[in-house]
């Protein structure tokens, strides 16, 4: 059967993806930000993942505002980026797992999420930058990935955007798909985007430490709590991008057993972002008593 | 009724369909060539995108303030910033009425 290894979450601001291209990981600015990933490769060799499923927001790449999914799940062999108009590189293409995509989707239906399947999508930084930072082989060598994924893609751009409770829910549901799959897999949660940042209007630069501080302890010891926040309530308290902790949400969701934070790297600024990545263990009950 | 946020505009329904045509026109600049074909003659690729007036003057103006006024989604403008060579700090300063430099130490001093 396949089990959930844990949860990976950063921010996927477009910068990132330049610095990466220029080997800025050392330059004072961008080296508190890049340090957050010595854990998370130290972490990725002891545990193995095969299958990345990750949550993430499309910046208008894939989708435009004339048909736009609620939530979209990718069901394709291969994963293609394409230029986003902004000058950051294109990643390689990224290799899929239709099987597992198309078991989520059955899982997800059965269970009244209605989503979109996307047998082409194209994916943008807010997965290809973040599998850069995770897996950094692929990107600056001829390696292969190694690792196959289904993005789900959620809406932050739209609103009215799902509730943070209904990311929850989703996440829980392909949490439980993953535990009635019967291959052999071993599969890593991925939320990306946020913490706290605005882009627009003359609020633009808000960013909420002290918020942003309060969700880093609630996704891990009590997700519930973080529901009772409205997409208004969030707006306010974490900016108009900060919207884009859904894609956390869901991850924390699909995290079915027991969840401890391994590491956290919290750094501002990055770009116009608070920026945050962590990792999670989920161990499974049954897993916790024979240890 | 909920209390607006100052300094925010709320992309929903409404600022979707007002904003449907300019956002378009930012859509299509995802390609590299209509990046050119709208340097090359701004007035005409606005045209062809159907932008009303008041988003063509705020496309004009390079004013970010004015294109979300006009139904921009800021995701799209920052597309066409990146034509007019404005990355997010620029345009973060742009709006907030701070040069680039204040807006940046603005950024730094809020992880203080």
């Amino acid at each position: 059967m396949a089990v959930i290894v844990g949860g990976i979450a950063t921010t996927h601001v477009p910068a990132i993806g330049k610095a990466i291209a220029e080997k800025k990981h050392n330059d004072p600015y961008w080296k508190p930000f890049f340090k957050g990933f010595d854990y998370v490769h130290y972490w990725l060799a002891r545990t193995k993942p095969d299958v990345a499923v990750v949550f993430y927001n499309d910046h208008g790449l894939n989708f435009f505002l004339d048909k736009l999914p609620t939530f979209a799940v990718g069901a394709a062999m291969e994963y293609r980026s394409e230029d986003e108009g902004w000058g950051i590189p294109v990643s390689r293409p990224i290799p899929g797992d239709p099987a597992l995509s198309w078991h989520l989707i059955n899982t997800l239906v059965a269970d009244e999420f209605d989503v979109t399947m996307c047998q082409d999508m194209l994916i943008d930084h807010a997965v290809t930058i973040p599998m850069a930072l995770i897996w950094p082989g692929p990107t600056s060598s001829a390696k292969s990935w190694p690792v196959k994924i289904v993005p789900i893609e959620i809406n932050t751009v739209q609103h009215p955007l799902p509730t943070l409770a209904r990311c929850l829910k989703l996440g829980r549901s392909i949490g439980r798909a993953i535990e009635t799959y019967e291959q052999n897999l071993r599969v890593v949660m991925v939320g990306t985007g946020g913490l706290s940042h605005q882009l627009d209007g003359t609020r633009a630069g808000f960013i909420n430490k002290e918020f942003d501080k309060l969700c880093l302890e609630k996704i891990v010891t009590e997700p519930e709590a973080l529901t009772r926040y409205s997409i208004h309530d969030w707006v306010e308290q974490s900016g108009s991008q900060g919207v884009e902790f859904l894609n956390w949400m869901a991850m924390r969701g699909a995290l079915t057993g027991r969840v401890s934070e391994l590491n956290r790297n919290y750094h501002i600024p990055i770009s116009n972002t608070a920026a945050a990545t962590v990792v999670y263990d989920n161990q499974k009950e049954s897993e916790r008593k024979a240890a | 009724m909920q209390q607006d946020i100052p300094g925010t505009t709320i992309f929903d329904g409404a600022e979707a369909q007002k904003g449907l045509a300019l956002n378009r026109m930012c859509f299509s600049f995802n390609n590299a060539e209509n990046r050119v074909a709208f340097l090359k003659d701004e007035d005409a690729y606005c045209r062809k995108y159907s932008l009303n007036d008041e988003q063509r003057a705020a496309v004009k103006s390079h004013n970010v303030l004015k294109m979300i006024e006009a139904g921009g989604n800021v995701y799209y403008l920052a597309k066409l910033a990146g034509i007019f060579g404005l990355n997010v700090q620029d345009i973060g300063a742009q709006q907030t009425g701070m040069s680039v430099e204040a807006f940046k130490s603005k950024l730094l001093s809020a992880g203080a």
